[in-house]
């Protein structure tokens, strides 16, 4: 198939469109990293940036889906074209919600800052942070490369995330039976960790939109789900 | 997932009405259409689509032996109707085009009345035995073309006094008039306005609970919201042939995604 459309335009809105996911991605990365890190370095300044920053990410969101509403109107794009618009409205709404995971993690700081540190647990989720970070950097690599197999082995690597806040949780669930006093802290390092979790199956979510936009087929669910939390209740 | 499909887009009858199978068609030494493999079912619409040239109305017009009427043209292979080859010697193109109606690009209603016209093939083919036999099928077949409103009370008045889309949709009442099992439309609409060309698709969705309906279409769009099934032809070959929304989403041969997205193919 050939790449340029006959109607230029209609290549430049595409391009725009993907520029500006692009550009939502590159901050929502940022916003990842940045939220661990003002956890671990309880630093509330960084914190509050997060929270302030998101609103770029929520109107770049609206963006896209104006834009994509547009293309449909104005272009009825079809195969190829169809699904990457169909994408694009999907992955935008999956960065609108990892950014809204991190703006809450943010929130969640500005409330620890006060508080006693719980272990190093703050490393491990900066560790798990840096983990859905990079799954979510290759996931965009693989839609701009047009790449299933990176895509599917993002996919595959969600698993090792759902495994580290299996630990967690089994962690925090410790320090809260040993003393009640960390009953706080540790509650909302779960809801971090669980935050965390959730940005995976949101970056999951992407790359499964970039297997969808270059085969057209949705991937089958077969990746083993980490039921191991089920057996600790 | 299968049980949530859109009614409407759900095909009908799975049954074969035309099979067509190592079609040639030659107009003197070119080779119009290349070993076409094709099987319309009924009470299905059909769309053919393809760039200019690529053979579509060529081998439409083999389903109803229009072709027979040029004289350098030659078609080779077997088109069966209901499993009946329609090349068979023994085989009146005259009845084979009763029973497969043909509506063109522009609206060409007789210089009748819209009476006439439309009784013009009931009369021919005997299938009235009285004047009030035909008022019965006239109105049908007007009613049938969704114009029977419009024009009740001046049936005397000749069709060529009516609007492009009305006297498309007269051509069309016309062409159900004989009881036809297959309607070949080529390019029905492109010489319609928006609103007749709805109503138009509109008839021909109506049109497909009796009827196995052909469409050539320049149109993309229209062929993606009439038809449940999509050909696409080039350079007289059939490149893909599927199920419509299959074909508009998640073709499978590069060149009909080269050409329904616009791009250079």
């Amino acid at each position: 198939m050939h790449e340029q459309h006959i109607a230029s335009a209609f290549d430049r809105d595409l391009e725009a469109i993907q520029a500006q996911i692009m550009k939502m991605g590159g901050l929502v990365e940022a916003a990842i990293m940045d939220a661990a890190r003002s956890l671990e370095t309880r630093d509330e300044e960084l914190a509050n940036q997060i929270r302030v920053g998101d609103q770029v990410i929520d109107d770049l969101e609206e963006m896209i889906n104006q834009e994509a509403a547009r293309v449909i109107a104005l272009r009825a794009p079809t195969a190829v074209d169809l699904r990457l618009i169909l994408s694009v409205m999907k992955i935008s709404g999956n960065l609108e919600r990892i950014g809204d995971y991190a703006k809450n993690i943010a929130k969640r700081t500005g409330v620890l800052v006060n508080m006693t540190p719980v272990n190093d647990s703050a490393s491990a989720l900066r560790r798990m942070a840096r983990e859905v970070e990079v799954m979510l950097k290759d996931a965009l690599d693989s839609y701009i490369q047009r790449d299933p197999d990176l895509a599917r082995d993002v996919i595959e690597r969600d698993h090792e995330v759902d495994q580290m806040y299996t630990s967690l949780f089994l962690e925090f669930l410790t320090f809260m039976m040993e003393d009640p006093r960390n009953i706080t802290a540790c509650m909302h390092l779960h809801f971090i960790a669980k935050n965390l979790e959730r940005m995976g199956d949101h970056v999951t979510a992407i790359a499964e939109q970039v297997v969808y936009l270059v085969t057209g087929e949705i991937p089958d669910e077969s990746r083993p789900k980490a039921d191991s939390l089920n057996q600790t209740f | 997932m299968d049980d949530l499909r859109l009614v409407e887009r759900d095909v009908d009858a799975n049954n074969v009405k035309i099979s067509a199978q190592k079609v040639q068609v030659y107009y003197g030494s070119n080779h119009a259409i290349k070993d076409v493999d094709v099987d319309i079912e009924d009470k299905t619409v059909t769309a053919f689509i393809g760039p200019s040239g690529c053979g579509k109305s060529t081998f439409l017009r083999c389903l109803n032996r229009m072709n027979d009427t040029i004289d350098v043209c030659r078609v080779e292979g077997t088109i069966n109707l209901d499993g009946e080859d329609i090349y068979d010697e023994r085989v009146d193109p005259v009845q084979l085009r009763a029973k497969v109606g043909m509506v063109f690009q522009k609206p060409n209603p007789f210089p009748k009345s819209i009476y006439d016209n439309v009784a013009y093939g009931p009369r021919i083919h005997g299938l009235a035995s009285n004047k009030a036999d035909l008022d019965v099928i006239v109105e049908k077949s007007l009613r049938r073309g969704a114009i029977w409103d419009e024009v009740k009370d001046r049936l005397d008045a000749p069709g060529t006094g009516l609007s492009g889309g009305q006297q498309q949709r007269l051509c069309i009442a016309r062409a159900v008039a004989t009881e036809p099992e297959v309607l070949l439309m080529d390019e029905p609409c492109s010489a319609l306005d928006p609103i007749a060309t709805a109503q138009v698709e509109e008839l021909i969705d109506e049109l497909r609970q009796r009827y196995s309906v052909v469409i050539v279409t320049h149109s993309m769009q229209q062929a993606a919201r009439v038809s449940q099934k999509t050909a696409f032809f080039h350079l007289g070959n059939l490149v893909e042939f599927g199920e419509t929304g299959q074909i508009f989403t998640n073709p499978e041969d590069p060149r009909t995604e080269s050409y329904i997205t616009g791009r250079i193919g």
